[in-house]
């Protein structure tokens, strides 16, 4: 007996002990579970001149890939393969991907900072047609020495809000604000009294709160920690002249830090849901909320409106969608408008042979180029593309990129650019700011330590990346 | 030839395979790992020797020494928890009560759902209770994560360990039970000095199979809580992940904290293994 327990008792420990070793060298080394993550669209990515494969990062525009490519294959006779990370994978996937025998020729990284992680794989792009089309060259990510990363898609975001259920506000009998129409909110102030008064007026409107939900569910927050935290570190780093070029800034003040707490303040005290169950809201219940007419306004970009368009039961007419800017009450702020901006270049692997990087180049200069491409860039996958082969009235037209549009080409208006998207540190900073935000909103902390800790953690990880 | 002598001619024949894949699958990517711990590298192919100085970050960095915390106190829970129901729930279904067999398939059922899916259910059925509660949920307090993830494995791992016990209580000798009623045992000393003593062999797996399963938990962790708030609820493999996928340029640090890891895993275990061990008695 004791014996047959002995053996069982050491096999079982030995099996078990070495599994774990094993998984945890594996989780190191680019684990299983990261490639799982990435689902193929075509099996075949290799032909005579070079293959092309490409590592998707918008897990929304996956599905839309496959008849892209084959009608590419049909055309050049020339096999795509097209990979999608899993949402919030894109690095894990490329890492382990990047290791393998035949690593993605195409990939993406999010501005100067991603690129600083893979800057010996990034081939250079000054001679390639994609920058050379790009509309103003001066959005790529590029050094002294060659044109690393080409952005292909421009976006934008802001209050995203509901008209329908702002008239019905604005028609109200006893309302606070003077003005009479959304589109007249061009400061913090009106802003909050609109928001406010909507608030008391929840009944009437028939809404559960003028903002959808805040979510704050961990990997659900970045329209706070990183979309919303743009605005108040864009006017620190324009106003205090910080050179971006050079990637991270090692410290910074958050000089605007009450300013981000006012609007973060307005949509949690106006919101469908108490602040304190925050922590287990996605964005897709914040998306839906508004889609279902129960909040009048999201923050939100333009690539939202296929997830308002398809909740079942949407009560949102395309022509009532438009976008505020994000007030916050910083002098100046009337003279800009939405952030627009990118985080998505094209890289091209250096590491891949030079058929390869020619092929993917060709493929690429194809889809915003060529007829059908250009349909498909912006009728399937929705990106507004900052090339010049783009002419007037070829973009697209979902009501929310047009609004980007609009913003971005009216007159006397400036963009807010997406400078601190470029910068900041790690995603790990962005989760830790994330989590700082969600005890705020919890009432666990106070702002003034969720602010100093964004900060003090700034500087850390800026230290730490070297 | 005796049947011994047989066994002993084939076994490398038969031991090959998994020998092969053994070493592919575990010895090999643990080599590398060793290696890449004293490197900094972006992927695997492009490592650069540092030396030590991705140990010397590991080790004093604090919210790696918070998860590591962290692990031990839900592992101490968890092992005592898990194997004190596990225990009790065999000796109920070692008795003559009708329908032991489906009472030990619903208990072992569990243990066949994935880690990530239990995390995510787990995850809505926490917050739905917090929230009709307390207007909370599972981020609010590091407690709520703590006994959640306790709840979770101890959902998950105690059918496991019950047919373990099942098959230990099964292997004692009605005999020396027999004996003890007849010298008038009440229930108390019968178990502690002869029904623990002749599950020795049993409690030291289970012991083991726990412990090392709650040190080196990752997916329920990721799943359920996936550290909120603030990292408090992270264990050690789920900060070794975050270091190496979500910081910059710290691959080489989180490779540090996996070896780190590996060590304290095998001698927690190889202390306990040799604890239990001494206990066990022969019939």
């Amino acid at each position: 007996m004791k014996n047959i327990t002995r053996v069982i008792g050491v096999s079982l420990a030995a099996a078990s002990l070495l599994l774990g070793a094993a998984s945890c060298s594996n989780g190191g080394g680019g684990g299983s579970s990261a490639s799982a993550g990435a689902t193929g669209s075509s099996s075949a990515g290799t032909s005579a001149g070079g293959s092309v494969y490409f590592l998707n990062f918008k897990p929304e525009s996956a599905d839309k890939y496959d008849a892209i490519i084959a009608e590419y294959k049909k055309e050049t006779g020339v096999d795509v393969k097209v990979a999608t990370a899993a949402s919030g994978t894109y690095e894990q996937t490329l890492t382990s991907e990047m290791a393998k025998s035949s690593p993605p020729t195409i990939f993406q990284i999010n501005g100067p900072v991603g690129w600083a992680n893979w800057k010996d794989y990034t081939a250079d792009l000054t001679n390639s047609d994609i920058y050379k089309h790009l509309n103003d060259q001066s959005l790529a990510v590029k050094t002294a020495d060659g044109v690393w990363g080409v952005p292909y898609v421009v976006e934008g975001y802001g209050i995203i809000y509901n008209d329908a259920i702002m008239k019905k506000y604005f028609a109200l009998a006893d309302k606070k604000v003077s003005i009479s129409s959304a589109q007249d909110i061009k400061s913090w102030d009106l802003l909050q009294q609109v928001v406010e008064d909507m608030t008391a007026h929840a009944a009437d409107l028939g809404i559960k709160g003028v903002f959808s939900s805040t979510s704050l569910k961990p990997g659900e927050d970045w329209r706070w920690q990183t979309h919303l935290a743009d605005v108040p570190l864009f006017y620190e780093f324009s106003g205090d002249k910080v050179d971006l070029t050079k990637g991270t800034p090692a410290t910074i003040k958050f000089t605007y830090s009450d300013n981000m707490k006012n609007l973060f303040d307005l949509y949690l005290n106006n919101s469908t849901v108490k602040p304190t169950e925050l922590g287990s809201k996605t964005v897709d219940d914040s998306m839906a909320e508004f889609a279902l007419g129960q909040s009048a306004m999201v923050q939100n970009g333009n690539w939202g409106w296929s997830q308002v368009a398809g909740v079942q039961g949407n009560t949102v007419q395309a022509a009532d969608v438009h976008m505020l800017p994000l007030y916050m009450g910083i002098s100046g702020e009337e003279k800009y408008g939405i952030p627009i901006g990118t985080e998505n270049y094209f890289s091209i692997n250096a590491k891949a042979d030079a058929a390869s990087q020619k092929a993917s180049l060709d493929f690429l200069t194809w889809l915003f180029s060529s007829d059908y491409g250009k349909k498909a860039v912006s009728n399937d996958l929705g990106f507004i593309a900052p090339f010049d082969w783009f002419k007037a009235g070829e973009g697209p037209n979902d009501p929310l990129a047009t609004e980007v549009t609009k913003w971005m080409t009216t007159s006397g208006i400036t963009s807010v650019p997406w400078s601190a998207f470029q910068v900041m540190p790690s995603q790990d900073w962005k989760n830790n700011f994330g989590a700082g935000l969600l005890t705020y909103a919890q009432g666990k902390a106070d702002w003034s330590k969720v602010s100093s800790d964004m900060v003090a953690d700034w500087a850390k990880q800026a230290a730490a990346a070297g | 030839m005796r049947v011994s002598a047989y066994i002993k001619k084939w076994f490398p024949a038969f031991a090959l395979p998994t020998f092969l894949a053994f070493i592919l699958a575990f010895i090999v990517p643990f080599g590398m790992g060793l290696y890449l711990s004293f490197t900094k590298f972006r992927t695997v192919n492009d490592a650069q020797w540092t030396g030590v100085s991705n140990y010397v970050a590991a080790l004093t960095d604090g919210s790696f020494l918070n998860s590591l915390w962290f692990s031990v106190r839900f592992t101490v829970i968890s092992v005592i928890t898990v194997n004190v129901f596990a225990f009790a729930l065999a000796m109920l279904l070692t008795k003559a009560i009708r329908g032991t067999n489906l009472f030990r398939a619903v208990f072992f059922l569990p243990n066949l759902i994935g880690g990530i899916v239990l995390g995510y259910v787990w995850n809505l059925i926490l917050t739905g209770i917090l929230k009709a509660l307390f207007a909370q949920d599972l981020t609010y307090s590091a407690t709520y994560g703590f006994v959640g993830l306790v709840i979770l494995v101890n959902w998950q791992m105690i059918g496991y360990m019950m047919v373990i016990y099942i098959a230990g209580f099964q292997n004692i000798p009605g005999d020396v039970m027999e004996a003890a009623d007849i010298d008038g045992a009440a229930f108390w000393p019968k178990l502690f000095r002869v029904t623990i003593p002749m599950m020795a062999g049993s409690i030291t797996i289970c012991t083991f199979l726990t412990l090392s399963n709650c040190l080196k938990m990752f997916d329920q962790n990721l799943a359920l809580t996936s550290g909120a708030p603030n990292n408090e609820t992270e264990g050690l493999a789920l900060n070794i992940y975050r270091t190496f996928y979500l910081l910059r340029n710290q691959q080489g640090v989180a490779q540090a904290k996996a070896v780190i890891f590996f060590v304290f895993v095998a001698v927690v275990a190889f202390f306990q293994l040799r604890a239990t061990r001494s206990q066990e008695v022969d019939a």
